[in-house]
This record gives C-alpha cells, sequence and structure tokens, in this order.
C-alpha cells in the first residue's frame, strides 16, 4: 500500500484538497483527503471517508490529537466553520486542524495564564469562562460529543456524514442543545470557532495560515515594517503579505 | 521568614506611568526611590519581533496573568461574585510599562466640567437631574489648578495634536504637530463639517515627528505599523513609561526598579505607614521595604485592593453609604455606529492614536435639559490598524460561520469603519469595589470583587450618542450603518476599554474621599494613591492624559511633604 503514496509537497497538498474539497461537498473531508491516494488518476470521490488509509507525507505529527478520528473531527468541523471556496483554501487547506493541534498542546490548551482555582459555580453569562475544565479537555469532549451526535442522529460518525448534516450537528452545539459536562456545547462551539479564526489568520510559524494564504485572501500583508509612505494614499494598497519568519 | 531591607525615602509599587512619573520626579528631587513590580523588565529590544497578532493581541503576551492574580466579578449584589477566569473586558498591565506599553496613546485631558460635575450640574439643572442614587461628586481640584500638570505630562510624552477643539482653549501649544490626515480620517473630517459640527486631530502619543522631552528623552516619529493597541512599539515612538520617565529616574543614580516583586502588604502604624511587604515571585522569599512614603502605583484594582488588605480607610457599605474605600467605581460607556462601504480602504495600516474627533456631544458642551442623562463623550473615528483575527465585520443578518460568513468577513474587512464614543460613566449607589470572601490570589490574599452593572444614566447616554455615530456613519456615504445596539448588563466577556476608575477617590473632604487633591491618603498623610482609581467619575475620553497631570500633581505633593511632613492641604 506504501508505494501508492507519493511524495507531495504542501502546495501540491493543498491544491489537491482544492480539487477534493470541490468534488466532495460535506464527505468526510479530511478523512477523505488524508486517505486519498494521491494518484491523480484516481477520482477522488473514490476514497472519501471510513478508510483507515492515511498519507504519512501530509501528516506533521500530532501533539495533542491521539488518532486520526479526533483530528478528522476537528479537520472536517473547521472546514465548516471556515470552508473553502472560490476565494481560496478552508480550515484544512489553511493548516488549522495543525494550529489547533498543537495550541490544545499548549498554554492555550491548559488555561496556564488564566485563573483556574474553585470553588466552581455555573454563574451568568456576564461572569464569563466559569469552567472547571481546561480547554483541552473542553475540545476533547466536544471532538467525543460530536462524534456521539452524529451516530444518534445518522448512524455514522461525524465525518463520515454529509456537510449539511454537520452543519446540523454545529448548529445544535451553537444553540446549545447539546448537554456537555462542565461546559455548555455553546461555549465548545464558540471556542472552536474563534480557534479557527485563529488558525486560519496568524502568523504562519503557528501552522495555520499556510502560505498565508488566509491574509491574502483578506487582503491583509501580515507583518510590513512601516505604512508611513502608504497610509495617505487614496487607493486601496495590495501588499504581498510577509510574516514573521520571513523577516530579515 | 521575612527579611527587612534599609529604608528608602520613597516606595513606589507598580511601574506604569503613575509609577514611572513618580519615580522620576522624586528621584530628580534628590530622594531615593525604590520601585517595586510584580512583572518583568522589558523595553524596546523586546518588542523587534512584535508584529504577531495571535501572541500579543489574542492571547495576552504582555498583560496581567491571571494564573497568579484576577478579581472577581457580579453584576449585584445578589449574584455571587466569580473570578474573572480569563482577559477579556479589560487588559490588566504587569511589567515594566505597564498598560502604557501596550496602550492606544490617545491622551486627552478631562474638561473643567468633569472636576466641578456635581456644583455645575446642579448650578444648570437643578440639584435633582439624576436620582440620588448617582453620588456625583467634585473632585476636590480645578481644571485651571492642573492645567500646568497636564503640559508637564504632555511634553513629558510628546503629545501631537492641533489646538482645534473649540471646547477647550488650551494655554500652551502641543509639543508637536498632528499625525497624519489620511483619506479615512477626511471622510470623517467632511462629514462632520457638513453637520456642522468640529473636527479635530486627535492628540496622540503616538508622536508625529521624533522629540525630546524635558527630561532628554528621545522619542523617535512614529511608523504608522498598524501593531499598536495591545502591542508595545518596536521604534520606541509610542511613549510608554519605559521610554521616558523609567530612564530620566534610572539617570539620576537615585531609583532603584526591583521587578518580580509582588506587593501583598502596606505596613500601617498609627496614622503613618512604614512600608511595604512583597513577595519575590521566583523564589517565595518575604521582604518588608521600610520607607518614609509609600506611594501605591498599581492600577486602580490593586490600589484598591492593597488598601482593603491592609486596613487603611473605611470600606464603602452600599446599604449605608458610609465609608470611602472602594466607592464610586465606574467604567465607559461605548456608543457607536459601523458602516459598511463599497470601495476598499487601507484599514490595515495604522497607528495606535490615529483619529478624529468631535466634542459636540461631549461633558456640557450641549444643553442637556431636556434628556434624561447629563455628560455625553467623544465621538471618534480612529484609524489603528485592523488586524484579520479580531477583525471579521460583518452584518447582523449575516451567519456567524459557514460559507456565507467567510465571503461576508473577508469583503467587509477592508470595506468597514467605525466611529465610538468614549461615553463618560457616572457613579452609582450599586457600582463599588470590595474584598472578595472567597477567592484568593496566588499569595493567599483574597482578590478584589467588583460589583458593577450599567445604569439607566448609562443607558440613556449610550441610545443619545449612538444616534449621533449613525447620522455621523451615514453621512460619511456608507452603504449600509449599523448602530451599537442599546446597552443592557455589562459583561466581562467582549473587551471594551482599559479605563476603569474610581475606588480610590479624591475630593475635598475625609466624608466623601480617600484621598486629598495630591492623592494624599487622608488617614495615613505619607501615603500616596495614585491612578485612575482618583477618579469620582469617568470623563467622557481615555483617562490617562487626567491620570498623568494629576501623578505629577502627586509628585510635587510628595516632594513637598518630604521636606515639611503634615497634611498637604
Ligand atoms: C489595550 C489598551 C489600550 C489603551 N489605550 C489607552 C489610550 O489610548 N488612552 C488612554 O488614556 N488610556 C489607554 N489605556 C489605559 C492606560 O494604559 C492606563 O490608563 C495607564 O497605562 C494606567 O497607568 P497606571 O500606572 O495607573 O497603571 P498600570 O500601567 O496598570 O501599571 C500598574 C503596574 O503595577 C504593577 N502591579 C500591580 N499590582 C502590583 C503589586 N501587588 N505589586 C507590584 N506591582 C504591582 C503592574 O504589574 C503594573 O505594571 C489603554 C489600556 C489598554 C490595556
Ligand atoms: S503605530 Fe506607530 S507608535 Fe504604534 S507601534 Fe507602530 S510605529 Fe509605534
Amino acid at each position: 500500500m506504501e508505494e501508492n503514496k507519493k511524495n507531495i509537497s504542501r502546495r501540491d497538498f493543498l491544491k489537491t484538497s482544492g480539487v477534493a474539497t470541490g468534488a466532495l461537498i460535506g464527505g468526510g473531508l479530511i478523512g477523505g483527503l488524508v486517505g486519498y491516494n494521491i494518484n491523480k488518476n484516481d477520482s477522488p470521490t473514490n476514497k472519501i471517508a471510513g478508510t483507515d488509509e492515511h498519507s504519512t507525507q501530509t501528516d506533521q505529527g500530532w501533539q495533542f490529537f491521539r488518532n486520526y478520528r479526533e483530528f478528522d473531527i476537528i479537520a472536517n468541523a473547521t472546514e465548516r466553520i471556515y470552508p473553502e471556496d472560490d476565494q481560496g483554501p478552508g480550515a484544512i487547506g489553511l493548516g488549522v486542524p495543525y494550529f489547533i493541534d498543537s495550541q490544545l498542546a499548549g498554554q492555550y490548551g491548559s488555561n496556564s495564564k488564566e485563573y483556574m482555582h474553585g470553588p466552581f459555580e455555573v454563574g451568568a453569562p456576564t461572569q464569563g469562562y466559569q469552567s472547571r475544565l481546561t480547554r483541552a479537555e473542553i475540545f476533547r469532549q466536544g471532538i467525543e460529543m460530536l462524534d456521539a451526535e452524529a451516530t444518534k442522529r445518522f448512524d455514522k460518525g461525524f465525518s463520515k456524514i454529509e456537510g449539511a448534516q454537520m452543519d446540523e450537528i454545529l448548529t445544535a452545539f451553537q444553540k446549545d442543545e447539546i448537554k456537555m459536562a462542565g461546559v455548555t456545547s455553546t461555549f465548545f462551539f464558540r471556542l472552536l470557532r474563534t480557534a479557527t479564526l485563529e488558525g486560519a489568520y496568524s502568523d504562519p510559524m503557528y501552522k495555520g495560515n499556510v502560505n498565508m494564504d488566509g491574509w491574502r485572501m483578506k487582503g491583509f500583508p501580515g507583518h510590513q515594517m512601516a505604512y508611513i509612505n502608504e497610509i495617505e494614499n487614496e487607493k486601496f494598497q495590495k501588499i504581498e503579505p510577509q510574516s514573521l519568519g520571513g523577516m530579515h | 521568614m521575612v527579611t527587612t531591607l534599609s529604608k528608602v525615602d520613597v516606595v513606589v509599587v507598580g511601574l506604569g506611568w503613575t509609577g514611572g512619573i513618580i519615580a522620576a520626579e522624586c528621584a530628580k528631587a534628590g530622594l531615593k526611590v525604590v520601585g517595586l513590580e510584580r512583572g518583568e523588565e522589558r523595553g524596546t529590544e523586546d518588542y523587534l519581533k512584535i508584529h504577531d497578532e495571535y501572541r500579543y493581541a489574542v492571547r495576552y503576551e504582555l498583560m496581567q496573568n491571571l494564573s497568579k492574580e484576577t478579581i472577581t466579578i457580579r453584576n449585584n449584589r445578589k449574584m455571587s461574585a466569580l473570578p474573572m477566569r480569563q482577559l477579556g473586558s479589560f487588559l490588566l498591565g504587569e511589567g515594566l510599562g505597564g498598560s502604557g506599553t501596550h496602550w492606544n496613546g490617545h491622551t486627552w485631558r478631562f474638561y473643567p466640567y468633569d472636576f466641578q460635575i456635581k456644583t455645575m450640574t446642579d448650578k444648570k439643572y437643578g440639584p435633582n437631574k439624576l436620582s440620588k442614587d448617582y453620588q456625583l461628586q467634585d473632585w476636590g481640584i480645578t481644571y485651571e489648578e492642573l492645567e500646568p500638570y497636564f503640559y508637564t505630562y504632555e511634553q513629558t510624552i510628546g503629545l501631537s495634536g492641533e489646538d482645534k477643539n473649540p471646547f477647550l482653549k488650551r494655554k500652551d501649544p502641543f509639543p508637536t504637530p498632528p499625525m497624519k490626515r489620511t483619506p479615512i480620517l477626511k471622510k470623517f473630517e467632511k462629514a462632520t463639517q457638513d453637520l456642522g459640527y468640529s473636527p479635530f486631530m486627535l492628540p496622540s502619543a503616538n508622536l508625529s515627528e521624533s522629540y525630546k522631552n524635558p527630561d532628554g528623552e528621545s522619542i523617535n516619529a512614529c511608523q504608522y505599523c498598524g501593531f499598536c493597541e495591545r502591542f508595545g512599539c518596536e521604534y520606541g515612538a509610542k511613549s510608554s513609561a519605559e521610554i521616558t520617565v523609567i530612564p530620566t529616574a534610572i539617570k539620576t543614580g537615585n531609583f532603584e526598579t526591583r521587578v518580580r516583586a509582588n506587593v501583598v502588604e502596606v505596613i500601617k502604624s498609627g496614622n503613618k505607614v512604614t512600608g511595604v511587604r512583597y513577595i519575590n515571585t521566583l523564589s517565595g522569599e518575604e521582604f518588608i521595604q521600610p520607607a518614609e512614603v509609600v506611594v501605591l502605583t498599581s492600577y486602580v484594582m490593586n490600589n484598591a485592593k492593597l488598601l482593603m488588605v491592609s486596613n487603611i480607610g473605611e470600606q464603602y457599605n452600599p446599604d449605608t453609604g458610609r465609608g470611602t474605600l472602594g466607592k464610586n467605581y465606574c467604567y465607559q460607556i461605548l456608543p457607536g455606529a459601523t458602516g459598511f462601504f463599497d470601495d476598499q480602504m487601507n484599514t490595515f495600516m495604522g497607528a495606535g492614536a490615529l483619529g478624529m474627533t468631535i466634542d459636540d456631544f461631549n461633558a456640557d458642551n450641549f444643553d442637556h435639559s431636556d434628556l434624561d442623562f447629563i455628560h455625553g463623550g467623544s465621538l471618534s473615528i480612529t484609524q489603528t490598524g485592523a488586524r484579520p483575527i479580531e477583525s471579521n465585520p460583518i452584518q447582523r443578518d449575516t451567519p456567524t460561520w459557514g460559507a456565507e460568513f467567510k465571503k461576508a468577513s473577508i469583503h467587509n474587512f477592508t470595506r468597514t469603519l467605525s466611529i465610538g464614543a468614549q461615553g463618560a460613566s457616572m457613579p452609582h449607589k450599586e457600582n463599588y469595589l470590595a474584598l472578595d470572601g472567597k477567592y484568593k490570589d496566588a499569595y493567599g490574599i483574597p482578590l478584589l470583587q467588583m460589583t458593577y452593572n450599567f445604569t439607566e444614566q448609562d443607558r440613556a447616554l449610550h441610545v443619545y450618542i449612538t444616534e449621533k455615530a449613525t447620522e455621523i456613519m451615514k453621512e460619511m456615504g456608507a452603504k449600509t450603518v449599523e448602530s451599537r445596539t442599546p446597552i443592557t448588563d455589562y459583561d466581562i466577556v467582549n473587551y471594551q476599554t482599559t479605563h476603569n476608575t474610581g475606588g480610590t477617590i479624591m475630593g475635598a473632604s475625609p466624608e466623601n474621599s480617600v484621598v486629598n487633591s495630591y492623592l494624599q491618603h487622608w488617614d495615613a498623610e505619607n501615603l500616596f494613591v495614585v491612578g485612575a482609581g482618583n477618579f469620582a467619575h469617568n470623563g467622557g475620553y481615555n483617562p490617562t492624559g487626567t491620570v498623568g497631570a494629576l501623578a505629577y500633581r502627586s509628585a510635587e505633593g510628595i516632594i513637598n511633604y518630604s521636606k515639611t511632613g503634615g497634611s498637604l492641604v
């Protein structure tokens, strides 16, 4: 099997993902993608969700996720939140799942700069985050619940259902219709949505915003030293983005 | 085990703007000063790779580490107060420079009306304009008395501006000319002029040109890099304590900074204080730093908390109205409107204090006879540099995720402008600070507890000023204008402003205030408490221009006190 998987560069992977997305609205996209046989002659729809073939070439390894099931659920959910379209890549193409993976493994995931001492009470919405859970714990539970909810409603895991069905489930989370332990599903959804945007638009050193394509779509030039010479210009300035890593 | 160190003339607790000003002035006058700061040392060299929205603006790299200390919060006394577990509504400072490292630099003088708000409101509108629940009071100082100190602060920071606000006559010129009038600002300028208002460039501590201040510190010219609010300036072009007053203090040879020193108590004996107790945040060792004069410059929250845990002054009680400590906590009301335009604009270029303002609806610059609120707010357009994680503008009927969201938020990123007011906030008997009975900080000390909600006054002000913002945004030619929704309950989740005020208010009498007009504590003559906590209400502007002026006047008081002792008033 291994020999079927050709070496592909990151850019190729993105291009490929574009093909895949166009063809598979809603099918378990990353499940499809990572299992996608890179042979261009293969129809992408041949290998979608549910396969356990995984291209290690495109894998970056995980700091937080434990298995493809977890990773694929986050990948698919974030892609629904921020989908690929004619403007450019979605969450998957931008590397958002890897961004989330490394964030959950660090300070963000362990809430280490936040007040995490009890007693914990539910509190009013105006009092903000009152969960005893860290973000890493919330995500892990949220992933399980996304999968459980998909199984309950559609008899299939989250990554194997149609896009519209994923949206239905994500909406149920957003509207607090799913019962989670120690946190509301609305809160988990908000966290997921925010993390998706953070991954799409943070500096590429965090593993998201691959190739600065998030910035490019938005017309944001990233890190520039100065705008003193352009800021009085009446015309909109299209500026090639620059990342911190690309600094001289 | 506690180690008692040798006595100094002045110990300053916290090294932001206020601590830096007090330290510089006292050290220049020959006093031996130690500055204790719980956070780290930092300066311009630490900001060279700072154009990183995620780390600095979203994950709050430069701000207070809440795992060590936070506050608790509730909207009213019936609720149980719970810890603010994450930063949100306001971003507390930590480290050398305090919040002044990552501030925007809008620098204002509060109006004469602010300092005598009770007298002037009663005189013009009668004593019952607001109900008795609003604890309006004069500040025990007038604008005229404070004016020279405003100017001193403006010279220290090299304030860039133009003397075109028709509602405030200035005796002194701005130290540097205004910043650039960008196309975005010009849209606002034209619209407000056409509507009959009087726009002027927002006074900015991001400097229009390089400048040397009277202490000999150089501040560079702003490069409009767009990573300003929530960031330190890699050019040394945003005036902040670590590039002005702190080096000034160090140069005298009379000042020592001691970072990673978290003060936990002010030690009082009789009607004086003898020093402070602090903990080295790395080793956990405890020290007593004795001093002739103790100055609290640890921001609104910890200035109040340190007095409370040290039992200095009487805690305010909302049932009886007795006590002054913790009273008159106020915030900032943020009316405004957003406009969606057809054409792309360079919204991502900017500087923290690049903006244009009208004051036609600030203070008592307009008649309130037929209105059910007092005061108002400065209305500004600012071009601070939109960044893509935090700025995803969509209209209210657009979904917040999915294909439509992506399309709209990308489209609008360079086509959206906002006008916002810094609305004044009036004190209310139910809004106050106290000590929490349940939650503790990393040193085992109770957290500060905030009880705060918006009031009827706030809501009325918000609606009225929002209408004005909407009118201007329409005039600017926006295709669609959305007014900010009326405010309901205060919530700590979304960023509003770090313009917390009150709790250690100044005034003319110990009956109704914590400190006198030199910010000298009424109950301990060698204790000074400096910051926006001194405000008896919050005005229609960002606070720091007024905080800086009060700090300079207080420094003068401290120097005089060191010679003569006794009450300064
Ligand atoms: C993002 C942002 C933008 C802002 N923009 C503006 C603006 O445009 N215009 C304006 O007027 N204002 C603005 N502000 C507010 C302004 O930054 C503050 O008003 C000002 O910096 C406060 O100065 P300070 O010295 O009172 O307090 P701080 O700067 O908060 O300094 C207090 C210091 O005390 C230290 N400290 C606290 N407790 C202890 C303790 N127990 N022991 C030892 N040290 C302690 C802290 O670590 C901190 O360094 C902004 C604030 C933020 C966060
Ligand atoms: S906008 Fe100007 S003052 Fe602000 S950080 Fe950039 S260069 Fe410095």
